[in-house]
């Protein structure tokens, strides 16, 4: 092992070549790009000039677009929040489970993860839907009279986004449960810890790495996840996503589109790097 | 003094097991619900997809005949292929040599190489089609494969790479000290025993492939159509129930390759 590493013929350094010069061109490349496109100007109708200017980010600052901002931020707020009350609970008792079952919940949990995210969204207008089933079941068992008209509203979007992202929270939690030495939690339970001092005083503790690491995993896609806006909100609801794919598309304004990105890339940046300071971890928690 | 109180909390764990479980079952159907509508209502006789007509395989014989929707599923499958293929041997290659190599600027690229899948895929999608044009590249299938290589190029380093640290040295050494040239071990020991890690970060590849719509929709060209921006667009505009019997379809494809994926990675640990 020792000698042939650091052979002075030996070619290993070529192995990594592939991965460097793909990750250079295409991803480095891109993201150079587009911090660069985001200070240049847009031209009257279509295209860019390399003239430097700030105006893109000036126009993130006008009452409107800010206001997608916030509202889109409230939206990732709200669905972090969801799937932690949900996906804790979820993630804690599934590493509490048999060997057996854990792997067959683990196992029927990934699949949905896996699975066409628009099929599933189909799946939930089949029940959100007018008269669907979601009003039939209310409506036959008497709990409602009318239909809920709870298709292209904010809480369908809501529970869209938080249907969405709750494996990555369950996943998240799963794993750092599952590495807890439980013995520390028996110990303070035969001091006569009660169970809730037990699990506020240790479990949380313990397992703050994977909450950490499950509500960056859902906050930072929550906050791009403009199809879901579309194909729930009706369009009623307005996120960053869908701002950025408007100003691709639609209006052609496409430093204003990069702009948008790059506050939207430090806002995700800033949050990785507050969970590395907090935890010490560098890789997330649960994402494979 | 403890005694009672333990007893007393062992008497109430015994009436709590169950609620864990009552909750996990209930979310996992909760979880499934969409997916299981969606298959329900691919068999279903009615153009309304609220009420239920009786059974009929109607949709699916549609769907064969719909033209444009196959298109886009060759589409699709060939650049699943394309991307998990390109994404297995960069990946690979890169994993092996990153834990071999000793280079200063080896933690920051890999920082960079795993971005794909920490930013938001609206970013990703976004930065690709600026950057695109500006090469000039005409929009279509390479820009597609390149895009979806970005992001298939982690999973298999990743997984490639925690299946090398877990990896048995002695091995290789044995190998090296028998006389085995560096690319014959490489050959003959490293590549079987990191071959599961390769199929399944592969397989896993292709199933997010197959299922990404967001990227897609920005590095797409006006006349290529994969099944997730075709299925997009029909949702968008008006919903046939040929999208039920396509959505099965697709359920069924991404559940077998989970499934095998997961059969791969979990038999044989050395």
């Amino acid at each position: 092992m020792k000698n042939n590493i650091h052979k002075p013929k030996s070619k290993i350094w070529m192995t990594i070549l592939p991965m460097y010069l793909f990750t250079i061109i295409f991803i480095a490349g891109p993201l150079i790009y587009m911090v660069a496109l985001s200070f240049m100007t847009k031209k009257d109708v279509w295209g860019v000039v390399a003239q430097f200017s700030t105006a893109s980010y000036q126009k993130i600052l006008k009452p409107v677009y800010m206001n997608t901002f916030i509202q889109s931020i409230k939206l990732s707020f709200a669905t972090t929040i969801a799937t932690l009350i949900i996906g804790y609970p979820f993630g804690y008792f599934m590493a509490k489970l048999s060997e057996r079952y854990k792997k067959l919940v683990m196992f029927l949990v990934v699949v949905p993860f896996w699975t066409n995210a628009l099929v599933r969204m189909y799946g939930w207008i089949i029940i959100f839907r007018s008269n669907g089933v979601l009003d039939h079941i209310l409506m036959k068992s008497g709990l409602t009279r009318t239909p809920l008209k709870l298709l292209y509203s904010y809480p369908a979007v809501l529970i869209g986004m938080v249907y969405s992202l709750l494996p990555f929270m369950i996943l998240a939690v799963f794993s750092s449960t599952e590495k807890m030495d439980w013995s520390i939690v028996e110990a303070a339970r035969d001091l006569g810890a009660s169970r809730l001092q037990a699990f506020l005083t240790i479990t949380l503790k313990v397992t703050l790495p994977g909450i950490l690491s499950g509500i960056i995993l859902v906050f930072i896609p929550s906050m791009g996840l403009f199809f879901i806006a579309d194909i729930l909100g009706g369009g009623k609801v307005m996120l960053v996503g869908n701002l950025i794919r408007d100003q691709l598309f639609t209006t052609r304004d496409w430093p204003f589109a990069a702009a948008l990105s790059v506050v939207l890339m430090i806002v995700t940046s800033l949050f990785i790097w507050i969970y590395r300071k907090i935890t010490h971890v560098k890789e997330l928690e649960g994402i494979l | 003094m403890n005694f009672t109180r333990i007893h007393c909390i062992r008497f109430t764990m015994k009436n709590r097991t169950k609620l864990p479980n009552i909750y996990l079952t209930i979310l996992l159907i909760v979880m499934y619900l969409p997916i299981i509508i969606v298959i329900i209502y691919s068999f279903n006789n009615s153009e309304q997809s609220t009420i239920w007509g009786g059974y009929t395989l109607e949709w699916y014989h549609k769907l064969l005949d719909d033209w444009t929707l196959m298109e886009a599923l060759k589409n699709s499958l060939v650049l699943g292929i394309l991307s998990s293929l390109a994404a297995g041997i960069i990946g690979t290659i890169g994993a092996v040599g990153m834990t071999k190599v000793h280079l200063r600027s080896k933690g920051i690229m890999e920082y960079i190489s795993t971005l794909p899948i920490m930013i938001p895929e609206i970013i990703l999608g976004m930065v690709f089609m600026v950057f695109f044009s500006l090469l000039g590249l005409p929009f279509g299938m390479v820009t597609l494969v390149i895009a979806h290589t970005s992001f298939c190029i982690p999973y298999v380093y990743m997984m490639v790479k925690s299946r090398l640290v877990g990896m048995e040295q002695s091995y290789v050494e044995a190998a090296r000290d028998l006389g085995a040239s560096e690319v014959r071990a490489f050959i003959d020991i490293t590549i079987p025993l990191i071959l599961p890690a390769i199929i399944s970060g592969m397989l896993l590849s292709f199933a997010m492939s197959l299922d990404d719509v967001v990227i897609s929709i920005f590095v797409t060209g006006a006349t290529t159509n994969t099944l997730p921006i075709k299925i997009y667009t029909q949702l968008k505009t008006g919903i046939t129930p040929e999208i039920n019997a396509l959505s099965t379809l697709m359920l069924i494809v991404t559940f077998l390759i989970v499934f095998i994926s997961n059969r791969i990675r979990k038999r044989k640990r050395y």
